[in-house]
């Protein structure tokens, strides 16, 4: 069974995203092999939602992709697994965020990894899991040029062996 | 939600599903959805053999297709769906 990618897509937006192949220089395979067990292994999440912590963080900069359409907030946010949910903003101006506000777990299963862990399907979760806002301007220069290395070095920080990243 | 977008970005292990953007893991309330869908997840980090691993969930959307596809688009187009929508443009 094959999942339709496009399914949900205004097909006037298709073209936008089918075909365009690898980004220049990044057309080779990456790989790194997992070695541990799971139930030996710390796991992370990484969302693209736009969660952020209202009391403790900024919001992911909405205005300023307001004034400037080409350009999306390249910034991170470190989310404590044990938050709860009230305590979580959205800020993402391309996703209805009502079932997201209502529930972040359909974008961010911290309590379920938790659970999993707990059942020894994985050795621990991490305590911080990552968000970013996943529209971006076209280089991804933001990402390249400090986020990624930032999130790895946390993520490394805190042991983590793997990390599930799940676009919204 | 696009496992060929991820498959032409070289991604190493792609979980495909078939759920609205927004909804990564499932519908709100279904703990058992958004199970399926991380273990799913955590199976694949773990056991991909290499790079170009890609495995599809086989879990159909359980909301009629002509809601759901309006039900996760925001409810004021995003600047940039603005900006192209007044130029006539088209994405890309």
């Amino acid at each position: 069974m094959k999942v339709d990618s496009y399914r949900f897509l205004p097909r006037s937006f298709r073209s936008f995203y089918e075909g365009r192949g690898p980004f220049a220089g990044e057309e080779e395979p990456v790989w790194a092999p997992f070695e541990k067990r799971l139930q030996e292994s710390r796991i992370a999440l990484l969302t693209s939602a736009g969660l952020y912590v209202k009391r403790t963080q900024p919001s992911f900069d909405l205005e300023r992709e307001r004034a400037h359409p080409e350009w999306g907030d390249p910034s991170w946010r470190p989310i404590p697994a044990v938050v709860d949910a009230a305590d979580l903003g959205v800020a993402h101006l391309h996703i209805n965020d009502d079932d997201l506000i209502a529930e972040p777990e359909i974008a961010l299963p911290a309590r379920l990894l938790d659970q999993l862990a707990a059942d020894h399907v994985i050795g621990s979760a991490a305590t911080e899991h990552i968000s970013v806002m996943g529209y971006q301007e076209r280089s991804l220069q933001g990402w390249r040029d400090k986020t990624s290395g930032e999130v790895i070095a946390h993520l490394r920080s805190q042991g983590v062996d793997g990390l599930i990243l799940a676009p919204a | 939600m696009m496992p060929a977008v991820a498959e032409e970005r070289v991604a190493p292990r792609v979980v495909g599903v078939e759920f609205p953007y927004g909804h990564p893991f499932g519908m709100p309330g279904d703990k058992s959805m958004q199970r399926q869908v991380l273990e799913l997840a955590l199976r694949v980090l773990a056991g991909a053999r290499g790079p170009g691993t890609r495995v599809d969930l086989d879990v159909e959307w359980p909301v009629p297709l002509r809601e759901a596809y309006r039900a996760w688009q925001p409810k004021e187009a995003s600047p940039i769906v603005k900006v192209l929508l007044e130029t006539g443009r088209r994405p890309g």
